[in-house]
């Protein structure tokens, strides 16, 4: 039997997992540590309901509504002067609760600061834009949707960024293959002929380098040329190459492969 | 809306062209020299004026993000290169940064000091290459040619510490795999005391320059506000008004022993940037000539440690291994399974020649990260062109992309 595996996430598998092995957590700070990040807070969850909120590694992490990220944003940028988005971007948690993270890094510059807002949405969700809040968002938000699919509400171009614009699926998604599919080949031919084509008209030349030796209607075959469309089966006469034309290679006005002697001693 | 006829009238005689406007939208890319890469800019014109501009990126797109899903930690150091390939040992320092946050490492100081070095010898190497470019494709050939000479030196001094000369994989996650060589401090203090005098020669060539300044000044100006909303870091932002240096604000590695300044201007444009280019080349070279004394204090106190000391998480120094059976046990795990970084997550920033080079890593206490996000200074840059060059001429697009010193390994990554 072949052994299973999963399809919600068919990302590479380390080749060796210690099932003991219990992963410690990077250490967990209250907010009351630090009391620039206590301030931010309180204010935060005057107005705005807070799930969680800790340092970790000199960073706060909000947890808050999706529905609210907008007005957070707005608010932190106004009135708490977090002025610049750094980075905002999803978390693929789809085999695990069927969820997506997404993250807004945020940076005060008069703080010194950077606080990381987070919220869950489920899949299929859209999150609201913050395009117009902040103009960097634009090129996020595009390609956050490039990558995993996840469309930003109010976004005025909601296009693929780094792919090309035909590109089907989401690279950043754990459902998404490694490596390229075996039958790809006969996708067109069963969508345009049917499967019971297969034989008749062959798999799909989907290596662009590809060369085939029998084939003169593409291939040139160069110093063994024969006339455009020749039928070529089976082992073909060794072919001798046995004049050349002026200006050819130096000294050589007609070359002899019979009389011509290969040295293969390269010391002599 | 009202048609107008056509400007080229009185050519056709008999013809009238009905047309709205005079618009017309250019393909600017993805192979104009200019574009530093593969960047495409769609432009509309109204005649040489940009009316509107649509930069198109992807076409280095090589999905850095996802070989990072499916690598151990250390097998992605190599990939980081190149992504800013102009300095890649500033993203390799970025990611060991971040590893080594995530899993609390202590760097030695000897470490420390090389890193300090090797990471302002590619600001170097990159603000000169900047300089070099951008001068060529404003027409300045001789700065491109004195520029590059300096880069080739110091690129020379990078390949006798780590062999290579572009993608130097030159830094490790706790540390630095080689002490530098024996040459090393004397071939950068002869490049450190002639760099004066370098930089002086470009701005003799470029300050008072004319056809410099025409191209340069109030050339591409880019207001504060407008910087921060679009997420400009580095000398983008500096130009802009905000003397933000991470280095300064959010001291990494021994930034906070060393003296030096924040060169910044208010006025935003193309010429501010280039100032702001030239004077953080002598910053660096001040910051340089402060890590060769560090260096020499390292050697007198005799600290030899070069890797942080986290059997867990970084493989012992050689010697141990070769003659140790459980160091070459652990190295053994550690090679072929790769170092398990606990559950959490961590964002660092740290200051590459570009801009703010940031690392995003969501580790679930397996051996692969479980997301990493790029935070390449260099996509925020290349998108504020959509509102940069509206209002500009065709050939203020070549200064502006220049002057923005975007390089599209990272853009795309």
């Amino acid at each position: 039997m072949r052994a299973y595996k999963p399809k919600d996430n068919v990302q590479k598998k380390p080749y060796y997992t210690d099932r003991y092995w219990k992963a410690p957590q990077v250490a967990k700070f209250e907010v009351e540590s630090d009391e620039v990040f206590a301030a931010d807070l309180a204010a935060i969850k005057a107005k705005f309901e807070v799930s969680d909120a800790f340092i970790q590694v000199e960073q706060m992490t909000v947890w808050i509504n999706p529905s609210d990220i907008y007005a957070v944003l707005e608010f932190m940028r106004d009135e708490l002067s977090y002025t610049q988005l750094s980075e905002m971007s999803a978390i693929d948690f789809l085999a695990q609760r069927d969820e997506f993270e997404i993250f807004y890094q945020m940076l005060s510059m008069a703080k010194r600061k950077r606080i990381r807002i987070k919220y869950s949405i489920k899949n299929g969700a859209a999150v609201d834009s913050v395009s117009k809040l902040f103009r960097c968002a634009d090129w996020s938000e595009r390609e956050m949707f490039d990558m995993f699919g996840i469309e930003a509400n109010g976004h005025e171009f909601m296009k693929r960024i780094l792919l090309p614009y035909d590109w089907q699926g989401h690279p950043l998604l754990k459902t998404y293959p490694l490596q390229g599919d075996e039958f790809a080949a006969w996708y067109e031919v069963d969508k345009i002929y049917g499967k019971e084509a297969r034989e008749e008209i062959g798999p799909e030349i989907r290596d662009t380098s590809t060369i085939d030796r029998y084939d003169s209607e593409r291939f040139s075959r160069l110093g063994h040329e024969v006339p455009k469309g020749t039928k070529i089966t089976g082992d073909e006469p060794a072919h001798k190459e046995s004049y050349q034309e002026e200006g050819g290679v130096f000294l050589i006005k007609k070359l002899d492969r019979d009389n011509s002697k290969v040295i293969d001693d390269p010391q002599r | 809306m009202a048609q107008i006829k056509n400007r080229l009238s009185p050519f056709f005689e008999n013809i009238t062209f009905d047309r709205e406007d005079n618009e017309l939208i250019l393909n600017f890319g993805p192979q104009h020299p200019s574009a530093h890469g593969q960047l495409r800019l769609m432009l509309h014109l109204q005649q040489e004026q940009i009316i509107k501009a649509h930069p198109d990126v992807g076409y280095l797109h090589r999905g850095m993000e996802k070989m990072a899903e499916n690598m151990i930690y250390n097998e992605f150091m190599p990939t980081t290169d190149r992504m800013d390939y102009i300095a890649s040992s500033s993203n390799n320092y970025g990611f060991a940064l971040a590893v080594e946050k995530l899993v609390g490492l202590e760097v030695p100081r000897r470490a420390k000091v090389i890193r300090m070095m090797l990471l302002e010898i590619n600001r170097l190497m990159s603000h000169l290459f900047w300089l070099a470019t951008t001068a060529l494709d404003i027409g300045a050939m001789t700065v491109f040619l004195f520029a590059f000479r300096e880069r080739e030196y110091l690129m020379d001094v990078i390949e006798g510490y780590c062999g290579a000369r572009l993608t130097h994989a030159a830094i490790r996650i706790g540390g630095v795999p080689l002490d530098i060589q024996d040459s090393f401090i004397a071939q950068l203090k002869t490049f450190l005391d002639k760099l004066p005098a370098n930089i002086k020669d470009y701005e003799d060539l470029l300050d008072t320059n004319r056809i410099w300044l025409m191209r340069m000044e109030e050339v591409g100006t880019i207001s504060k506000e407008m910087a921060l909303s679009w997420g400009c870091s580095g000398p983008m932002l500096r130009a802009s008004g905000v003397a933000w240096d991470l280095r300064k604000e959010e001291p990494y590695e021994l930034y906070d022993e060393v003296e030096f300044n924040v060169p910044w201007s208010d006025k935003g444009d193309n010429f501010a940037r280039y100032r702001i280019y030239m004077e953080e080349m002598r910053e660096s070279a001040k910051i340089l000539y402060q890590t060769i004394d560090m260096y020499a204090a390292c050697v007198k106190n005799g600290e030899t440690e070069l890797m942080a000391h986290a059997p867990q998480y970084v493989s012992a120094p050689k010697l141990d291994i070769m003659t140790q059976n459980y160091s070459l046990m652990q190295h053994f795990v550690l090679v072929t399974q790769g170092m398990r970084p606990p559950v959490g997550e961590v964002y660092v920033a740290t200051e590459s020649p570009k801009g703010e080079l940031g690392f995003f890593i969501n580790s679930q206490g397996g051996a692969y990260p479980y997301r990493l996000k790029l935070r390449a200074p260099s996509f925020w840059h290349t998108g504020i062109l959509t509102d940069l060059l509206p209002g500009h001429y065709i050939p203020d697009v070549v200064s502006i992309i220049g002057t923005t010193n975007i390089v599209f390994g990272e853009v795309d990554r």
